[in-house]
């Protein structure tokens, strides 16, 4: 039993009152006296030449303060936007970036891409100036196929990138692999396309640049997941301003999903043009330019083969992985579908031999990066079409063939470089299973076909690496960065707490779970917490939230800050009560000599170690204590996923009847927020396997450019989800966390599509599986009278 | 949105008058297209001549076996409407399923003519119900009316008053909505009226509503949705796009044209 707004308690989320209320504060809420507004020039083209800019009309324009160009901001030496992790090619040869710089000066390589900003006193006026800037343009052939982007007969898009291959990459063994697929008894192949996706993010992106002349200081408001990282690689790399002289605040932010960790080059842009103007400068980005210019995810193209002995059991696993980097390498675009991706081919099952080479390639689209899940979506996908299609094939229970092939003890090493540290799939199987009635299908689908409905089922039993990232390790593969996290508790002489924490909360709930760490070790109601985030003059470091690591790695450091905290409490209390600090103990928000009626209240003791009228020999006074966390390892978060669909035959649309999810997440702190997660992580997965397709078109104009076109998930596109937690403790952390961020988006796509080739009865079906597409799917199938 | 001259009429006469009396100006109805459009700086009226507030332009009245619906009734009084709810239920019906509550608030019969955006549901109802436009210099039958993508028989500054609309016992509608924008992929209205059963389709045409003259004789011969087992739709006049063939489309038509004929039955 969870104690009162203790681990485990379901406690309603403090900042919704705030959220649903109107009374967040966004980036775009943020007014500044002096404030001028930006408006971007962007590429109309997908590829062009930019032959030169004459801004002599706009600048003359009403309420105009400057026009700037690439041209200048080069000029005054601001750096070219980093990848913050170098992949190298199979050949050693370091990956082949070319420039990507804020605002470009020659050549546009993707339609939306930011040539020049018009600075002017209202956002009306800036517009309208941005419209009269003439870019003199010279259109070329866009190059959007990553096949024939690098087949050798398109134009090469930057003059480092050969055939426009960024890095030649693998991972595993391929001998090894081609020996199984040799000796194989059989051998199932598939060719697997991962789809792109637009994040729209609820809240779009924002910043508001401010310089102070006086202190020679800037102020950056923005929306980012990691606004000490940000303030990093804008002083060190980009030379914006000095590390020490600029504040980056992240207020509220509505929704990240991987697309706020970047530093784009409007954000960019707006901290250079407040120190040129003087000013301070907003930009809100627009839903269409929220389309073109933040961070797609996704969007590979891949050959898999799997091999099985005689005896059903996987004995070689071969990828080979286009995927698709867009115009310019994105921060963390190399790892997305590198390390993120390949090093979790072994889904749940024992695999022998695995290899993945992943070609990286440049085309004239959006920069590609994380999005919710990153990499392991579509691992996940690959690994569970690939069971799904194998059982088919070989006509044995797909339930029964995963569980054959399950790892089953613990840590397992597999075959490219994770260990895996605990789990129990079997359970999680048995669990989704037990939800979700399997036994019962069939009886469900004859009542279906009685109403002309097409009923399938399919699962996906997933597995990610979360709670990134032992520092070494990740440094060892090419990281730029440490990925541990920070965390100061300062507890004030009146009892009552602050968490400073280095993650970044933007819908996590982060100001609830948080402090229910607090409330559950000191006994002390939640009230008296407060979490602080977001901020860097105010929290020490932070590298940030996203890849589920808020939990094991975020509140990891918090525990053991604690730690410190009470350690401390307990020997001035020890000191103060005349006991051993061995017979000390917190609860109920005192601190007791344990078995007697002796005790301080916890206000007692703070105030104690801030007046320092009696604290132990040599005792620093003051109640704040701080960690550095790195984590030992990644962590693990599993389950099985079932979708259950009905699919009507004469339009194609398929009904999302029953989604039951069974996750193994370890501890789990909140699990009304947990099951939050779920709920939304599932929503998108599903848009990704139902709904949602980005589409270009030759000229490289984005065609789903906005929601009339792209199809956002609506609540009456989802079911009812029938959810469920089932904890392994992680062994690696102090709470046992695994982490629960993106497992719905990880897990979900492979069920869905199982379901619907299940429910049609073929083989493969593309992403999104929209109504024309499973419609076409069924004609071509003929099962469409089958059913009637 | 680009500047723009707003004008608040309180008559017809005043509001053609505000309408001519400018370059570029152009009229206001519910603004569920038209504001979007300006706010994404795509259409830039110099002069905006809202409609909403003209009492004569308002409300619905019968005339004989006409039911008259003023041009700026929204979808929801269309929907809720006593009249039309029992002289034209399939007209309630469709009105009550356009968009989202938010559209059908402030959305107008009257604005959703004018536009005649081709995936729009009014025009295949007022062609399939044989309806026609009251402007105020003229009548106009629905079938000279909507004369392609939005396209319509409406002269500059000519302004719609009303629609009137046959009083129709037997008619059905059924509409598959685009899974992105909701609008109609393939809308379809099957009516019987004194002329014989009319068959108006929105949505999949490529050069907007169109009437279905096969399955216009298939029904006149039998009523049945199973007389549209077979009757073709070509695909080579019908939209193809990134949400769906010429052919899906096709089969959208002849299977919403099915499920109309069995709501008109039901």
């Amino acid at each position: 039993m969870a104690k009162k707004d203790g681990i485990g308690a379901r406690v309603l989320r403090r900042e919704d009152k705030r959220f649903i209320t109107g009374a967040g504060r966004y980036t775009d809420d943020i007014v500044l006296a002096d404030q001028a507004y930006a408006a971007f020039v962007r590429s109309p083209y997908a590829y062009a030449k930019v032959n030169g800019i004459d801004a002599t009309a706009a600048k003359a324009m009403p309420g105009v303060i400057d026009v700037l160009t690439g041209e200048q901001l080069v000029g005054d030496g601001i750096g070219n936007i980093i990848c913050g992790w170098t992949v190298n090619s199979k050949d050693g040869t370091p990956m082949a970036m070319g420039q990507y710089r804020a605002l470009e000066p020659e050549t546009a390589r993707y339609v939306g891409q930011a040539v020049a900003v018009v600075i002017a006193e209202t956002q009306a006026q800036a517009q309208a100036a941005m419209e009269a800037v003439d870019v003199d343009w010279e259109e070329m052939p866009a190059v959007m196929d990553m096949e024939h982007a690098i087949s050798g007969n398109a134009a090469q898009l930057h003059p480092e990138a050969d055939k426009n291959i960024i890095f030649d990459w693998e991972i595993g063994n391929a001998d090894d692999v081609d020996a199984a697929l040799d000796s194989a008894a059989h051998v199932v192949e598939l060719d697997i396309t991962n789809n792109r996706l637009v994040p729209n993010a609820l809240e779009t992106r924002a910043a508001v640049a401010t310089y102070n002349k006086a202190e020679d200081h800037y102020t950056l408001y923005t929306t980012s997941q990691n606004p000490h990282v940000a303030r990093l690689v804008l002083s060190a790399f980009y030379q914006v301003a000095p590390e020490h002289k600029l504040r980056v605040i992240a207020p509220d932010v509505g929704g990240g999903f991987g697309s706020k960790i970047y530093i784009y080059p409007e954000e960019i842009a707006c901290l250079w043009a407040s120190m040129k103007t003087k000013r301070s400068v907003k930009w809100t980005s627009t839903r269409t330019e929220a389309f073109l210019t933040d961070a797609h995810g996704r969007d590979h193209i891949t050959n898999a083969k799997m091999a099985f002995d005689a005896d059903h059991k996987i004995i070689g696993f071969k990828v080979d992985t286009l995927a698709n980097l867009g115009a310019y390498m994105s921060l963390f675009s190399s790892a997305t579908p590198t390390y993120l991706y390949a090093t979790l081919l072994s889904g749940q099952y024992n695999m022998p031999a695995i290899h993945a080479n992943v070609r990286a390639v440049y085309t004239n689209t959006v920069p590609v990066d994380a999005y919710r899940g990153a990499g392991r979506p579509e691992a996940t996908y690959l690994v569970e079409r690939m069971m799904e299609t194998a059982a088919r094939e070989l006509g044995v229970d797909a339930t029964e063939l995963r569980r054959k092939n399950f790892v089953q003890s613990f840590p397992h090493e597999t075959p490219v470089i994770m260990t895996y540290d605990a789990g129990d799939f079997g359970a999680t199987l048995d669990a989704a299973m037990d939800h979700a009635d399997w036994k019962g299908f069939p009886a469900r689908k004859a009542e279906a076909a009685r109403r002309g409905k097409l009923r399938g089922i399919g699962m996906s039993c997933y597995i990610e690496a979360c709670g990134i990232a032992p520092s070494q390790a990740v440094g060892s593969l090419g990281a730029g960065v440490g990925l541990w996290e920070s965390a100061e508790v300062r507890v004030n002489p009146v009892g009552t707490f602050e968490i400073l924490t280095g993650s970044h909360s933007h819908g996590q709930g982060h100001e609830t779970t948080f402090a229910q760490l607090v409330s559950d070790r000191f006994g002390l109601p939640i009230e008296n917490v407060a979490v602080i985030h977001g901020d860097t003059d105010k929290v020490q470091f932070g590298m940030g939230t996203y890849g589920s690591r808020s939990g094991a790695v975020g509140m990891s450091a918090i525990a053991r800050a604690l730690d410190k905290v009470e350690a401390k409490a307990k020997a001035i209390a020890a000191h103060q009560l005349e006991a051993s600090v061995e017979d000390i103990i917190i609860e109920d928000g005192a601190v007791k000599v344990e078995g007697t009626n002796k005790q301080l209240l916890w206000h007692e003791v703070c105030l104690g170690a801030y007046t320092g009228h009696n604290l132990p020999e040599g005792m620093e006074p003051g109640l704040k204590e701080g960690s550095f966390y790195d984590p030992v390892n990644f962590t693990f978060p599993a389950g099985t996923y079932i979708c259950e669909v009905e699919i009507d035959p004469a339009t194609g649309v398929t009904d999302i009847v029953a989604f039951t999810a069974a996750d193994d997440f370890g501890r789990v702190i909140n699990p009304m927020i947990v099951e939050g997660q779920v709920h939304g992580g599932l929503a998108q997965g599903i848009g990704q396997a139902l709904l949602e397709g980005t589409a270009y078109d030759d000229a490289g104009q984005l065609l789903s450019a906005s929601f009339m076109d792209y199809t956002m998930p609506r609540a009456d596109d989802l079911p009812s989800f029938a959810i469920s937690t089932h904890e392994t403790i992680c062994p690696n952390n102090p709470l046992g966390m695994k982490g629960c961020g993106e497992a719905g988006a990880i897990g979900s796509p492979p069920a869905v599509i199982n379901a619907i080739t299940d429910a049609i009865d073929v083989r493969e079906l593309s992403m999104p599986a929209t109504p024309a597409k499973v419609w076409a799917a069924i004609q071509e199938a003929g099962v469409a009278e089958a059913a009637e | 949105m680009y500047e723009t001259n707003y004008h608040r009429p309180t008559s017809t006469a005043d509001a053609v008058a505000a309408r001519n009396g400018a370059e570029e100006a152009t009229y206001l109805a519910g603004g569920q297209t038209l504001i979007p459009t300006m706010k994404q700086r795509l259409a830039a009226p110099s002069d905006l001549v809202d409609l909403r507030h003209v009492p004569d332009l308002k409300g619905v009245c019968e005339d004989g076996d006409l039911i008259i619906i003023g041009a700026m009734t929204t979808h929801s009084e269309v929907n809720e409407n006593d009249l039309v709810t029992s002289h034209v239920p399939v007209l309630a019906d469709m009105a009550g399923r356009i968009g989202d509550p938010h559209v059908r608030a402030m959305g107008t019969i009257g604005g959703s003519v004018a536009n005649n955006d081709p995936s729009a549901d009014y025009p295949a109802a007022l062609l399939g119900l044989g309806a026609s436009i009251r402007t105020d210099k003229r009548e106009i039958a629905a079938a000279d009316f909507f004369e392609g993508m939005f396209a319509t028989a409406l002269d500059e500054g000519e302004m719609i008053i009303s629609i009137a609309v046959p009083k129709t016992a037997h008619a059905g509608w059924s509409k598959f909505r685009n899974p992105a924008s909701r609008y109609a992929m393939a809308g379809v209205l099957v009516a019987k009226t004194a002329d014989g059963v009319r068959v108006a389709v929105t949505g999949a045409g490529s050069d907007g509503v169109f009437r279905h003259t096969a399955m216009e004789q298939a029904l006149d011969a039998d009523f049945s949705a199973d007389a549209l087992e077979g009757v073709d739709t070509p695909a080579d006049d019908l939209l193809t796009d990134i949400h769906g063939s010429a052919a899906y489309r096709a089969n959208l038509v002849n299977v919403m044209a099915k499920r109309a004929v069995a709501n008109a039955q039901g």
